[in-house]
């Protein structure tokens, strides 16, 4: 008897310290902001409670809507190019190629860099007078395309999202690889058996075999692209004039810059809120794998 | 040319196809290249000849002035004092919450796990200010420790569960034995499961290091002191000392690299294997 209620707190033994420290530093803040976002707050004096005014405002600020478009051209570049590119790359490096251990460290060398370490780099590649972009495209007679990329209003933003894409390629290329060892060897055989072209096991074998890895990768580059923010702070600080400001990095020049700290817990509630979508959906995955347990 | 590499290149498609593979890799690895050829340049060849020439003057000067005069010597440092307590402390607590999950059952059991499962995935922005706000009342602004803390915790979702799910694939008969044999439970947690999840422990550290090392944003919310800032913060502020000067720039930065890099060449196998066993189980 005794016994037995020992072992019934046993787990909340191993748990009690992990769980005190994420409660308060993470579920806790998670559940504040949406308070913080209520209030007027310069980040001294206590916060005051407004009501929805922060929301009011948010939604007639164009630098909101601006953010809130390039956070789209993000989501929508990184669902679509380095998850393409990764997939490719992973088919193509899943046979014996020779050196096919030297290209996987390529791709996915840029993931151990910082985003920062990215940016400076990037930046110096997009540097208008002596960059190694404008250089070359110079040094072949094709000086006219030689474009001012970070203070371009049109080009910004993608010239950015080229250096997440950079970074990103590799990632889904290590996923898709380990889904690939989980794909039977047998299944294509028989696909080829069956008179079933390259192009046709792909379409219909691999690529259905592949969809957890699918999912899980499209859930994991919307996150990344709503969070985003290291490069655009170290590359541009969301200029010229705002072009190349995201979600996260208006929230944090509001909240640090501004000191308009209650408005700037409005915009992380904006993100909370569409990454809430998304969260979902990976649990959800997440659940489905729990069951077959 | 061994046979097999021979067999490859009969096939004239296979020939082109490894040709295109070069040719993307060559432009993967291009920024890596174009830093360290800028790092060795001076900043007034580059300004007088153009990117693409043959440097008159080869030069280490640049990291140097990074290091000494851009303060690298600092954050470097600085770097390490938050990272190495950081990751030692969510491994060790995330093993302990991993290990309640993975083998009791209890009320509430799935809950935390979709919790911990959740926060993985939360954006940061959500958790900034108030954050911000909790190391302010505590006290813990503008310290290493408030860092590293928040780092700690904020880890613990992703180490519970990759720790949770490898915890549950070790055989219950060699706890059970155990636990006949009179070891009290967290004995059986320290010398015999930490020692098995091992490998799962060596991916996860890795790959654990290199995020909270390459940590930005909670560096310049959390710490306002230059001196105690790590790399990523102290590179921001190199990048505004020099604005004009991109081979010291770029300099710092292959020196901020360093650690990762080496890291990532000795643990390859377990820094991919951290990243997979995120996202597929």
């Amino acid at each position: 008897m005794k016994n037995n209620r020992v072992k019934n707190i046993t787990p909340y033994l191993f748990l009690i310290v992990p769980l005190i420290l994420y409660l308060i530093w993470v579920i806790g803040p998670m559940i504040y902001t949406f308070y913080l976002s209520l209030t007027k707050w310069d980040g001294l004096s206590a916060p005051t409670f407004v009501g929805l005014r922060n929301y009011e405002r948010l939604f007639r600020d164009p630098v909101f809507f601006i953010s809130l478009k390039n956070n789209v051209k993000w989501i929508l570049s990184f669902i679509t190019i380095p998850v393409t590119l990764g997939l490719g790359l992973a088919i193509a490096l899943n046979h014996s190629i020779p050196g096919a251990k030297f290209f996987k460290a390529s791709f996915y060398s840029p993931l151990v860099l910082s985003l920062v370490v990215c940016g400076l780099i990037w930046s110096w590649m997009y540097h208008p007078a002596g960059g190694l972009i404008n250089s070359f495209l110079r040094g072949i007679g094709l000086g006219s395309l030689a474009k001012g990329w970070l203070s371009d209003e049109n080009l910004v933003m993608w010239a950015i999202i080229l250096v997440a894409i950079w970074r990103q390629a590799g990632y889904v290329m290590v996923l898709y690889l380990a889904g690939l060892q989980g794909v039977d060897p047998q299944l294509i055989d028989a696909s080829k058996v069956d008179g079933c072209n390259s192009w046709q096991t792909f379409r219909n074998v691999i690529f259905p075999l592949l969809t957890p890895v699918t999912v899980i990768v499209i859930v994991i580059s919307i996150i990344d692209s709503l969070r985003a923010f290291d490069l655009v702070s170290v590359m541009t600080r969301g200029g010229p004039y705002n072009s190349s400001s995201v979600l996260a990095n208006f929230m944090y020049i509001e909240a640090f810059n501004n000191y308009k700290m209650g408005y700037s817990a409005a915009i992380s509630v904006i993100i909370f809120l569409i990454s809430a979508v998304f969260i979902f959906i990976y649990l959800w995955r997440i659940m489905q794998d729990e069951m077959e347990y | 040319m061994d046979n097999t590499t021979k067999k490859f290149f009969s096939s004239p498609w296979r020939s082109l196809g490894f040709f295109l593979m070069v040719l993307i890799t060559m432009i993967w690895l291009l920024p890596f290249a174009t830093a360290l050829l800028t790092s060795v340049r001076t900043n007034d060849d580059i300004l007088e000849q153009g990117f693409i020439a043959i440097p008159h003057e080869w030069t280490l000067g640049n990291f140097r002035t990074a290091w000494e005069r851009g303060g690298l010597s600092r954050y470097l440092p600085n770097s390490f004092y938050i990272t190495i307590p950081a990751l030692l402390g969510t491994l060790l607590l995330s093993s302990l919450s991993a290990y309640a999950l993975a083998r009791f059952q209890f009320r509430g059991n799935r809950l935390l796990f979709f919790l911990y499962v959740g926060g993985t995935m939360l954006p940061f922005q959500v958790l900034m200010l108030p954050v911000f706000r909790l190391t302010d009342a505590l006290g813990l602004y503008d310290k290493q420790l408030g860092l590293i803390i928040f780092h700690t915790a904020f880890q613990l979702g992703f180490c519970t569960f990759l720790l949770r799910n490898y915890m549950r694939t070790v055989p219950g008969e060699i706890l059970e034995a155990a636990r006949i044999d009179g070891c009290k439970e967290f004995r059986i947690w320290w010398q015999i499961m930490m020692p098995l999840t091992l490998p799962a422990i060596a991916a996860l550290a890795t790959l654990e290091f290199t995020w909270i090392f390459n940590d930005y944003l909670w560096s310049i919310v959390l710490l306002r002191t230059d001196a105690l800032k790590p790399v990523t913060a102290g590179l921001a502020t190199l990048q505004g000392q020099y604005v004009m000067d991109w081979t010291v720039i770029v300099a710092g930065a292959l020196i901020a690299t360093i650690p990762t890099v080496l890291l990532f060449i000795f643990l390859q196998r377990y820094f991919i294997e951290g990243l997979t066993l995120g996202a597929t189980k």
